[in-house]
């Protein structure tokens, strides 16, 4: 296969991996926003906290192997996007670090305090990459403060020198990046996972939580229809520039709508199916608009880094071919076996009640 | 490029490296262990291993949690802080790093999930197996994640290509079979194993002892005595493993990275039938002049790096001079002597505690005993943090024993010419000191907020004991089979 093809099939192949992430954890990150919204007691709380227990970590898996795709096939693109919103991903590492703990430890110690601060951590966890996330992409599509900057690579005698393409913004341009556009993509992302999460808690969850996540999801659909319009058809005038993404667009526009009109008819397989392919035509959106490029240089299309500029050799790229080949569709499928064993819908008879357990050691283990 | 943003990126690399590595050992082999047990209780139906299970298998859940978050950091490190090194390295590092997410770390997630929550919902043999394939695939995560690094301590299979002025694969064979990393597998996989076992058995040993000396040595005998027989055997044989083929990881850097192990043994001037020091002293300069040896033992270093008593070594001077002329001149190429040679002796000191707790567990449990010695318990009170830092002081001079290279050069005269790069050339050029200050002091905050509370929470875990009487909640069990549909979750956060 030519060099060409396979840069294009990785171009593909790393928006799969977006798409795999944002339709995933989109979903647990929209019930970790909405816990202060929906959930009215401690158990309620539990049981939305539940229909993701399961499930989260194997979706967040997405996000490590798009991270190390792009390294390995776009060193280029990791390198410049990783250095270049430093500060933007030290905020998103330090809430998925809290997020993750908050999981698994917030149960372990049923004081009142303990819980409460792990489960700010669940919220703050998935507010801030749920919002840092679309702020990203937005400003991939705006494009970026990018320019060559040149290094020396060797400290041989004669050394060699080697020009790069580089981000020479600040992380305050990030946020205001493309007059607007940056934030209001990680307005946008923030709306669909509220959605999508709402959708989600309703099809999993039974009783008075069910309700209200369907009220919420129908309400929350309508908004992310709004925003999304408006976002996409911008992004589509001022940054697309090729036809074919106005199907994209349509299609997004069409499966929010349908995602809000399943909700009202409370066909919650449907909707969540609708919302889901809602964020799998923003990402062709997105990745469809970047196309070449994979950083647009707002200084000067020369300096774009794009999918022949940034990747890997042909031999590398052939080698992660048959890897992705083999372990893709077995990943697949037994991620989807995870989520058909945790298909039944849990309610607050389901949780548990909470082991008391507590630092002071009197009510330790009775054989102390 | 200040040389400020450097160092900070340095002591970044360095904190978050060691800190993911205090949980990854114990996740790696405690993972296994927990699925032995929980083997033994479904074989044999034996209720001692599913209470043995389910008391470390949410000690192992604690840890599990924060080892996968601190991954993450990893990852995104190299392109953060390091972007310039994972320009010049990508095409070649970024391939095992891609690997590890999507052969290995997938499973391990997703069947982590089903293990935790799948315990009333997939039939006994079928949950089972869901631990085994994260034990597994933890293991395997660490070959993908160690080859990544043994190609920075060896690059192999890979050339310098001058057109994009950077290391580019020529053979992902060679780099998944690179002898370094096949040293360094069993090495580390060894080690996991010896810390989960020596975690085991410590932990069982303190219970025994504490029940016994309550009076309740029924509890002792049934409960905490196996555990503790596990832990043992599962130390006995890593500690084989992590000996063997630590000795041949000796070897192979005698050849691949003389310096290093030249800095590790102390040893200034090249000769033959080289003696081995156990102190060397000297300033902190690192001026090879300033270096003493005391107490030395005739020919052994010479010995252990080539099997041959009188084997000739080259010293740290006459390695400078050599890489001066093939690297260039004005560079120090050696690493810090005072931190090479005691990490490398702290790594063998710290282990052997856990051999001091094993040989008085051995005896002390011979041939059916249970214990209420009191030393038994002080020794697997100080055998649990040792062995942590075991690994922490050897990861310690792995890689500060390679600087001042952020990738060694390969040696080797069929080696791969200018696939190599100083840690100064692989800093993030485009990342100011300010940024990595940030970073830097969230970081360590973060992370030494969440050490106190994973130290409570295994603390408190560990002496909540075992569970008296716990349930089984399998599908399988007749007790289970009602058409309650209300029933509660067999375990919900």
């Amino acid at each position: 296969m030519s060099h060409e093809t396979l840069q294009i099939i990785w171009f593909l192949l790393i928006a799969v991996l977006w798409t795999g992430y944002l339709v995933l954890e989109g979903f647990d990150f929209g019930v970790g926003m909405l816990l202060p919204f929906i959930p009215r007691d401690e158990k309620e709380r539990r049981v939305a906290i539940n229909t993701v227990g399961p499930l989260w970590d194997g979706n967040e898996v997405w996000l490590i192997t798009a991270g190390g795709a792009t390294f390995a096939a776009f060193p280029e693109w990791y390198a410049t996007l990783f250095s270049g919103a430093y500060l933007a991903l030290l905020a998103i590492l330090v809430a998925l670090i809290v997020r993750i703990v908050s999981f698994e430890w917030r149960g372990k110690i049923s004081t009142p305090r303990w819980q409460n601060a792990y489960y700010w951590g669940l919220v703050l966890g998935s507010w801030v990459p749920a919002v840092l996330w679309g702020v990203a992409f937005g400003n991939l599509v705006a494009g970026m403060k990018i320019e060559p900057i040149t290094t020396s690579v060797s400290n041989v005698a004669g050394a060699t020198t080697r020009t790069t393409l580089q981000y020479t913004g600040s992380f305050f341009d990030l946020l205001v990046n493309g007059h607007g556009f940056a934030l209001l993509t990680g307005v946008l992302t923030a709306v669909v996972f509220l959605a999508h999460g709402a959708v989600f808690l309703s099809l999993k969850t039974s009783g008075e939580l069910r309700e209200r996540a369907a009220a919420a999801a129908s309400r929350l659909s309508v908004v992310a229809l709004v925003v999304g319009a408006v976002w996409a058809i911008w992004l589509q005038l001022a940054y697309s520039g090729k036809t074919w993404t106005w199907a994209a667009l349509v299609v997004a526009a069409l499966a929010l709508a349908g995602s809000a009109w399943f909700t009202r008819a409370r066909s919650a397989g449907r909707a969540f199916a609708s919302s889901a392919v809602a964020i799998v035509a923003a990402v062709v959106l997105i990745f469809g608009s970047l196309y070449p490029d994979v950083i647009p240089s707002s200084v000067d299309p020369a300096y774009s880094l794009t999918i022949h500029n940034a990747s890997s050799s042909a031999y590398t790229l052939t080698m992660m071919s048959w890897v992705a080949l083999v372990f893709t569709p077995i990943v697949l499928a037994y991620q989807a076996w995870s989520y058909w064993v945790f298909r039944k819908r849990i309610g607050v008879a389901q949780i548990p009640e909470q082991v008391a357990v507590t630092f002071t050691l009197e009510n330790a283990n009775p054989a102390r | 490029m200040a040389a400020d943003a450097l160092d900070l990126a340095r002591w970044q690399f360095g904190i978050t490296t060691v800190y993911h590595f205090i949980f990854v050992p114990l996740t790696i082999g405690l993972s296994t262990l927990v699925a032995i047990m929980q083997t033994l209780w479904v074989r044999r139906g034996d209720k001692r291993w599913l209470r043995l299970t389910k008391f470390f298998g949410k000690l192992l859940l604690i840890n599990f949690a924060i080892g996968i978050a601190t991954g993450i950091v990893q990852e995104f490190q190299f392109g953060m802080n390091w972007s310039e090194y994972s320009r010049f390295v990508g095409d070649v590092f970024g391939a095992p790093l891609a690997m590890e997410a999507l052969v290995a770390f997938f499973v391990e997630s997703t069947f982590l999930g089903l293990w935790i929550f799948g315990w009333d919902k997939l039939p006994k043999r079928v949950h089972l197996a869901t631990i085994w394939l994260v034990a597994a695939a933890s293991t395997v995560s660490a070959y993908f994640i160690l080859t990544a690094n043994s190609w920075m301590q060896h690059p192999v299979g890979a050339t310098f290509d001058a057109q994009t002025g950077r290391a580019e694969m020529t053979d992902l064979a060679k780099v998944l079979t690179n002898p370094t990393v096949l040293a360094a597998f069993p090495h580390t996989i060894g080690a996991a194993f010896l810390t989960a076992g020596t975690f085991v058995a410590a932990v069982c040993a303190w219970w025994m002892v504490k029940l016994v000396r309550a009076g309740d040595a029924t509890k002792a005998r049934d409960v905490y005595r196996p555990g503790l027989q596990l832990g043992l055997v599962v130390m006995v044989i890593s500690a084989l493993v992590v000996g063997i083929s630590g000795d041949l990881q000796g070897k192979l850097l005698f050849q691949q990275q003389p310096m290093k192990m030249a800095a590790a043994e102390g040893l200034m001037d090249s000769g033959s039938h080289v003696s081995m020091t156990l102190l060397a002293i000297g300033d902190f300069s690192n001026n090879p002049n300033s270096v003493h040896r005391y107490v030395e033992i005739p020919g052994l270093t010479s010995f252990l790096a080539t099997n041959n008593w009188n084997a000739h070594l080259y010293g740290v001077r006459d390695l400078q001079q050599q890489d001066v002329t093939k690297y260039g001149a004005g560079i120090d190429y050696i690493p810090n002597l005072a931190v090479t040679f005691w990490s490398f002796r702290l790594m063998i000191g710290f282990a052997a505690f856990a051999g001091l707790l094993a040989l008085l567990a051995l005896w002390l449990t011979r041939r059916g005993r249970i214990s209420g010695n009191p030393w038994l318990s002080r020794a697997a009170v100080w055998a649990l943090p040792t062995i942590f830092l075991a690994s922490t002081t050897g990861w310690i001079f792995t890689e500060l024993g390679r600087q001042p290279w952020v990738v060694a050069p390969n040696p080797n005269p069929e080696g791969v010419d200018m696939v190599w790069q100083l840690t100064a050339r692989g800093v993030s050029h485009q990342v100011g000191p300010v940024s990595v200050v940030i970073s830097l002091v969230v970081f360590t905050l973060l992370y030494g907020v969440l050490a106190v509370a994973w130290y409570r929470l295994m603390h408190r875990y560990t002496i909540g004991g075992v569970e008296d009487d716990p349930v089984d909640p399998s599908p399988d069990n007749p007790a289970n089979r009602t058409d309650e549909a209300d029933k509660p979750l067999s375990f919900a956060y």
